[in-house]
């Protein structure tokens, strides 16, 4: 009952009002102390001298920490202990910690840590990925390679050969609350943090090894986030540690927040890379053997790195089936940010690549894109185990018979037919793809876009239209759910039913605004039979529920409302149990619907049961555990069954550009997500509608630029430019395909946090129609990401052989 | 010693010793414990810090990151915990954006909700306008935009429709003086609140080294970015009879004391080519601060305000003590950051034409709304009998002060107004501008986009679509 429906987020009267609370709304003692780091000025140096004799005789400075006051200096990465809290003889980018200045204000602190007088020799840095390749500087000790077949020798005699350079940047994930931790000191050194991170046990984790304490002395707690998109997985932790560290030193409080362009200088944000690609295809466009190489520029230290640009690996296919494939990727160390999570994690940087390459061999063979694209796509799910979803395909041809005029003859495209007894085509990394539903859902998103009458009607206006162009494009997503390190599928829950049938629901995940908590529960109420406003929800606690996996890889809702239905069905058992036995009726007869409880002739309010049960003294509360079923994963080889599920859509973009000065808007946007069941179609459209103009903002006007210091010069809103209101598409549909997901996931839901941002890729290839517009077809765009005005502007006066 | 004096949802405050840049954000935030604003940037570019601010002119969105207590004095502020009506009904657009799903991580919500509010009061329907200085990450704006459509046809809540009838006496009524809590060492000097022209004009002869402030949406940066210490600073917002936009023979006369936006209601009519430009300067709650006097004075090579003023030959009215200089505005930009702006001297006020039909205003950047100019062409060219006449063409973003295109200008004057004319006048750019590679755009592109913007002054004057904006699909 409660499941399913289109609920508010649980705090939207909260954030209206202004209520809800964030870290920094936390009412602190007054002796509160607060922090702020001392920044390397230089990418990559000897740090020579360091006089912070200022910095200590400033105003409200009550004390300063640097590399001498803790030879044992704490880390704060989260993979290979390469992340010194504070820099450490070198520093290695520009905006790298120094020193910590704790205050008796934020003011107050920002004002001293820019009063040291530093001293370097500084060495060449290395800032882009031709400097690492030509220096060897890399993570791991060379590039990992993943091959399926042979795709030399498929490429060698293939008819038609392309090949390119593609050039693809970063994102700064600019969630509107900065990075901010609070420690506050309790007794016998113990510690509570408040932290805005998407991953508390490793705030606990790092805070107790910083702290030599066991992970038991700290608790960390996290009610919401104001935006996390991955940049709160693993950047906190500096925050975390420095307050820690300084409350213990001080015996107060500690609070520690960047200022906006320290954020942006010191946090590391989505990696760039470039891809390089040579494919070969039939004449119809086949494809029939990529070779692809991604140069990631991971920065200074290795934070999530590899499996970032693994799970660039794992989405080169994206909804294609492709027969041979060797994938090439180095993971380069660089001085810049160390570049980390971000919404997608690698997906949309792999993604794009074979994109680019539907899109490049479209034109190469001179055929429809869609078509193209159409003619590579994995075939489709036949018969799926479990609960079977309607076929879309026979709802797509019953209605495609009723309206003649726009029927598709979709085995002309090559769509292959449901074949049964048909092999199961796998992925590059041998994974059988057994859910596939590409041609159903593009061919239903393709007639509800009017795609074809669109793109004649764009053609003939553009043949009219000399200085503006209009551009449209259908790319599809298929995005693998779960993490790649296998463990971290896994999550807790704990649940109580109080005596006034009240419940209180906690689990391991975190609030970031995707309303995660009111999903949770739903499905928590769900069990019970009660609306969702009954269940209380709080926030996130590593006392409550232990060792949890960061809020990431979209797992949240699977992950976290397994976890919590099964808490909840152990509590629901109990009290059938008790009133089976009271009633002399079997278990499985007592229902939980709408607040009531029935069981043979009796109807009890729940909250009735609920006191009943506690004077009979059955136990309220529990756990709830789970663990994603079916996953293997061998990263070395590049093989197994790394994804429970996959997560599918598709989106129409329709762009208009000015061939003067390369500007352009979004004008028309229609998106066909798949979500499965929904757990909450209202949150679940939010998330797709924000997550396509997130990416569309990374392939468009996000640009961030370094100079040649290495110093990040788009360090403020002023100067890095995420989407605005009037950035949207001016038409915007987006629809949930709705059918469950064939595996047993929540509610038969799909994750959606993560899939529907690169539904943003349409927006780059619309801009890559449009230019195509302007030239005579022997040239193809070759657009680079972003695809700012000056980049579409330089694309227009290629493809007119102007350059 | 300063005495301000404001009401803070709908409570008199009276502050007494009130550092001069202590920003309205960090007072609620701090002082206050009014958490509900927030701070996203602490530079006037996200908006999460709007509050409304209500005086005569009516209720209008701010930054209260970039907003000094001292521009407060006798107005009535409104932050996210006070929009609710007293007995906590919500206001109609805290309603719509629960039922339509506009928040998701909530950090910027309350932010949106006062620049609702505050259009809401004003009946504007124009969202996207509206809300180009709020930025969200989640949403992608559309159900926020479902939001404040929903909220269009509630009326304006009495608290608020009448706020600002209730200001002086409340405000009279008194509140209790509060101290600051001594964040900042004791000032040299109070700050100065002038409020008629010649006041000002006197505490700035007799203080040539005070920083005068009037919007602070770039002075704000100085103290919250750069953390200088200002002193001894002249505010100007209370400068009353600097203020009007007046029309004298077949000019305007625009008081440096006058908003972007006030400017901008003023043209929307006859000035279209202006008011398209104007549109697209900053954001609304910036506009709503910044005035046409600190735009100019302020010398940014990337400013907005001054490559059109100079296409409409503009002339500035600068004043020191009892002497006022005319001078065309292009002539006032000597050097990067470098005016001719004698000690003590102030701008007055600068005049334009009351029309400029053939004005037009191109402003290049990589985000459409809310984005400092790459590069901003203004073109104002007269053609008579197919021959041009006369022309101005003004930049920004091309050089190091807004620069007319004087070569250009030459190449084109008494030429033939045709396509082949304006094409053998694109090579001049070069000789005109020297552009320089940042952040916003490359050397070579800032140069091609300028000719390619005569181009399209030249196709715009012939009727043809040259705006994406045009276009729909």
């Amino acid at each position: 009952m409660s499941m399913g429906k289109a609920l508010p987020h649980d705090a939207a009267p909260l954030h209206v009002t202004g209520q809800a609370r964030y870290v920094d709304d936390i009412p602190l003692p007054a002796d509160a102390l607060h922090l702020a780091f001392g920044l390397s000025q230089k990418a990559h140096a000897e740090i020579v001298s360091m006089d912070l004799s200022d910095v200590r005789a400033a105003s409200g400075v009550v004390a300063v920490f640097s590399a001498e006051d803790w030879p044992d200096m704490p880390d704060c990465s989260p993979s290979i202990g390469d992340e010194p809290l504070l820099a450490v003889g070198k520093v290695a980018y520009v905006g790298h910690p120094m020193f910590i200045v704790v205050a008796t204000s934020h003011l107050a602190a920002r004002k001293a840590a820019r009063l040291g007088r530093i001293e370097y020799r500084e060495l060449t840095p290395l800032l882009t990925v031709d400097d690492a390749m030509a220096a060897g500087s890399r993570f791991e000790g060379g590039p990992v390679i993943w091959a399926k077949g042979d795709a030399a020798a498929a490429i060698a005699s293939a008819p038609v050969v392309i090949e390119g350079r593609f050039e693809v940047g970063g994102q700064e994930h600019f969630y509107l609350e900065g990075q901010i931790a609070a420690a506050l000191p309790q007794e016998g050194g113990d510690m509570i943090v408040h932290s805005s991170t998407q991953h508390p046990t490793e705030i606990q984790h790092k805070v107790a090894h910083a702290l030599h304490v066991p992970m038991n002395a700290v608790r960390v707690e996290v009610r919401r986030m104001g935006g996390g998109f991955g940049g709160k997985e693993s950047q906190g932790n500096h925050l975390a540690i420095a307050c820690a560290l300084a409350a213990r030193a001080t015996g107060r409080p500690c609070k520690m927040r960047y200022d906006r362009d320290d954020d942006m200088v010191v946090t590391g944000k989505r990696h760039d890379l470039r891809i390089l690609y040579r494919v070969g295809a039939d004449a119809d466009g086949r494809i029939l053997g990529v070779e692809f190489t991604h140069l990631f520029r991971c920065g200074w230290s290795q934070d999530l790195s590899l499996p970032v640009a693994d799970r660039a690996m794992l989405h080169a296919d994206n909804a294609y089936f492709l027969p041979a494939i060797r994938i090439e990727s180095h993971r380069l160390k660089t001085n810049t940010q160390s570049n980390t999570a971000y919404r997608g994690f690698g997906g949309p940087q792999g993604m794009i690549g074979i994109e680019r390459v539907l899109d490049h061999l479209a034109f190469a063979v001179g055929r429809e894109p869609l078509d193209v694209r159409r003619l590579n796509f994995y075939r489709e799910m036949a018969e799926a185990p479990g609960a079977l979803p309607p076929d879309p395909r026979d709802i797509y041809a019953e209605r495609m018979g009723g309206r003649p005029g726009n029927a598709v003859d979709l085995t002309s495209e090559g769509a292959p037919g449901p074949a049964p007894g048909a092999e199961i085509q796998t992925t590059p990394y041998h994974m059988p793809v057994e859910d596939f539903i590409g041609h159903g859902l593009v061919g239903e998103l393709e007639r509800t876009s009017d795609y074809r009458a669109r793109k004649a009607a764009i053609a003939e206006w553009n043949a009219g239209s000399p200085v503006l162009k209009r551009g449209i494009a259908l790319t599809p997503v298929k995005f693998g759910i779960s993490f790649t390190l296998t463990w971290l599928n896994q999550a807790g829950a704990l649940v109580h039913v109080y005596q006034d049938g009240s419940v209180h629901l906690n689990h391991g995940g975190t609030e970031m605004g995707q309303g995660l908590f009111q999903k949770v529960a739903q499905v928590a109420a769900g069990v019970f039979g009660l609306d969702a406003g009954q269940v209380k929800i709080t926030a996130t606690d590593t006392a409550k529920v232990p060792n949890t996996s960061a809020t990431a890889a979209s797992s949240g809702s699977d992950l976290n409302g397994m976890a919590a239905r099964n808490a909840c069905l152990t509590i629901r058992a109990r009290l059938a149990d008790f009133l089976a036995e009271r009633h002399q009726a079997h278990p499985s007869e007592v229902r939980f619907e709408e607040g009531r409880v029935i069981v043979a002739a009796a109807d009890y309010a729940f909250e009735e049961v609920a006191a009943l049960a506690y004077q009979a003294r059955i136990s309220l509360s529990s756990t709830g555990y789970y663990a994603t079923p079916k996953i293997t994963w061998d990263r070395v080889r590049g093989q197994g069954r790394p994804f429970f599920y996959f997560a599918y859509g598709a989106a129409v973009t329709e762009v208009v550009i000015d061939t003067l000065t390369g500007e352009n808007r979004i004008l028309r946007t229609d998106i066909l997500h798949d979500t499965g069941s929904s757990l909450n179609p209202a949150l679940d459209v939010g998330q797709v509608e924000g997550a396509y103009v997130q990416g569309s903002g990374w392939l468009t006007t996000e640009e961030l630029v370094w100079d040649a210091k290495g110093r990040l010069t788009t360090h403020a809103p002023s100067t890095y430019k995420i989407p605005a209101c009037s950035d949207r598409p001016r038409i915007f549909n987006v629809a949930l395909w709705n059918r469950p997901n064939p595996e047993d996931a929540v509610g038969r839901s799909k994750a959606v946090g993560e899939p529907p941002f690169m539904l943003g890729i349409s927006t780059l290839m619309a801009l890559s129609d449009a230019v195509a517009a302007c030239g005579d077809g022997h040239i193809y765009p070759a657009l680079d990401a972003p695809a700012t005005a000056e980049r579409v502007l330089a694309a227009v006066e290629r493809v007119r052989g102007d350059v | 010693m300063t005495d301000i004096a404001f009401l803070l949802n709908g409570t008199p405050v009276r502050i007494t010793d009130a550092p001069p840049t202590r920003t309205l954000l960090d007072f609620l935030r701090e002082e206050r414990g009014l958490k509900g604003t927030k701070e996203g940037c602490n530079e006037g570019d996200c908006g999460a810090c709007t509050v409304m601010v209500t005086d005569e002119a009516g209720p209008r969105a701010l930054n209260a990151c970039i907003l000094f207590l001292p521009q407060l004095a006798g107005k009535a502020v409104r932050t996210v915990e006070g929009l609710a009506a007293p007995d906590g009904s919500l206001h109609p657009v805290q309603t719509a954006m629960v039922e339509h799903h506009g928040s998701q991580c909530g950090f910027c919500t309350p932010g949106f909700i006062m620049s609702m509010a505050a259009g809401h009061a004003a009946g504007r329907k124009d969202h996207d306008d509206i809300l180009a200085g709020n930025l969200c990450r989640c949403t992608g704006y559309a159900p926020i935009i479902r939001a404040a459509k929903a909220a269009e046809a509630a009326s304006v809540p009495d608290w608020i429709a009448t706020e600002r009838s209730f200001i002086p006496a409340q405000i009279s009524s008194g509140g209790e003086a509060e101290g600051m809590g001594g964040q900042t060492a004791p000032l040299s000097s109070p700050p100065m609140r002038p409020t008629t022209k010649d006041a000002l004009a006197t505490a700035y002869a007799a203080h040539p080294q005070a920083t005068l402030i009037a919007g602070a949406t770039d002075v704000g940066l100085w103290v919250t970015k750069q953390l200088r210490d200002l002193d001894p600073v002249i505010f100007l917002n209370g400068v009353a009879d600097m203020k009007g936009i007046t029309r004298e023979a077949e000019t305007l006369r625009i008081g440096a004391g006058a908003t972007i936006n006030d400017l901008l209601d003023a043209v929307r009519g006859p000035i279209p080519g202006l008011a398209a430009m104007l549109r697209r300067f900053a954001s609304h709650q910036v506009r709503n601060a910044a005035t046409v006097g600190g735009n100019i004075a302020n010398g940014s090579p990337i400013g907005d305000g001054p490559p059109a003023l100079i296409a409409m030959g503009a002339t500035l009215h600068l004043r020191q003590g009892d002497a006022r200089r005319d001078l065309a505005l292009e002539d006032f930009f000597l050097d990067y950051r470098k005016q001719d702006r004698r000690p003590g001297e102030f701008v007055e006020a600068v005049t334009i034409p009351d029309q400029a039909p053939a004005l037009r205003c191109y402003k290049l950047s990589k985000r459409f709304d809310q984005d400092i100019s790459a590069v901003c062409g203004c073109f104002n060219i007269a053609v008579e009998d197919g021959i041009v006449t006369a022309a101005r063409i003004a930049f920004g973003g091309m050089a190091a002060i807004p620069k007319r295109a004087a070569q250009v200008e030459a190449a084109l004057l008494g030429k033939p107004w045709t396509m082949e004319a304006v094409t053998a006048a694109l090579p001049a750019f070069a000789q005109d501008f020297q552009p320089l590679s940042d952040m916003r755009a490359s050397s070579a592109y800032r140069l091609k986009a300028a000719q390619n913007m005569c181009l399209r002054y030249f196709l715009d004057m012939s009727g043809m679509a040259t705006d994406v904006l045009e276009v729909s699909a």
